[in-house]
């Protein structure tokens, strides 16, 4: 028979391990957009405070070191989130018409955990940027 | 109709970097809560941000259940005409939402 404490106990476990993506998810959700491209650190920033309050909205800026031009611009940003129950954020997709490689948006992070930052430039290469964030008071975790 | 905000300069030189906000009201629920009796609260967020500027695309955005409620997003374009500025909203449920701006370029 189950007792009232097992089944909370069962029902906690089966829920943090649902929830959440797994890193391999991650990967996957990163190699699909880049069909297996390698990732190189560098052109790309991404800006979040270290240590958040309140993970439900959390400022989140970035940007990348490009001119900009016809030639040789940034084509997409991609910003994943590996604790989140789904990896993937936001995506916002650019071109020459931008004159800057930069965007800021609010998220909702789950829980303490690194933040990736992808960008796809015009000539099909990718750079990333992580952060390490902190959360006091994750995202999803209320209920109604 | 969800009640949205944009903010566009009203004037800028030819060839200017500008900055754009928009706001949309919307709850982004995530799909992922539940209610006490432990029925999950079924998915319910915008999907998509379009810019258009003079009828030309200048910037998209694919949202996920990770943006935060009443989505607010910047971003810059270059001042190239005088004209307006269009931003759609589309999501779930058939949610649809528009603003647009008018931008005077010397």
């Amino acid at each position: 028979m189950i007792t009232r404490r097992d089944f909370l106990v069962l029902a906690c476990s089966v829920a943090s391990t649902s929830v959440c993506a797994t890193p391999a998810a991650v990967q996957d959700a990163i190699r699909k957009l880049t069909g297996g491209a390698p990732v190189a650190k560098g052109k790309v920033r991404l800006d979040v405070l270290p240590l958040i309050e309140n993970g439900n909205s959390v400022v989140l800026s970035v940007s990348v070191d490009s001119a900009m031009t016809p030639a040789e611009h940034v084509k997409a940003i991609h910003v994943f989130a590996l604790q989140n129950p789904l990896p993937n954020v936001v995506s916002v997709y650019l071109g020459p018409r931008s004159g800057r490689a930069r965007f800021t948006t609010r998220v909702r992070v789950a829980d303490s955990q690194m933040l990736h930052a992808v960008a796809q430039l015009s000539d099909n290469s990718f750079w990333s940027d992580s952060v390490e964030v902190i959360v006091t008071l994750p995202a999803c975790s209320e209920e109604r | 109709m969800a009640r949205a905000i944009v903010n566009v300069p009203a004037r800028a030189r030819r060839g200017e970097v500008i900055g754009i906000k928009a706001l949309v009201g919307h709850v982004m629920e995530t799909g992922y809560r539940h209610t006490e009796t432990g029925a999950v609260i079924p998915r319910d967020i915008i999907r998509t941000f379009v810019c258009n500027y003079n009828g030309e695309e200048i910037f998209r955005a694919d949202f996920h259940p990770a943006v935060a409620a009443n989505p607010l997003i910047e971003f810059t374009t270059i001042a190239t005409a005088s004209g307006k500025l269009e931003f759609r909203w589309t999501g779930d449920n058939g949610f649809s939402a528009a603003e647009s701006a008018s931008i005077t370029v010397e």
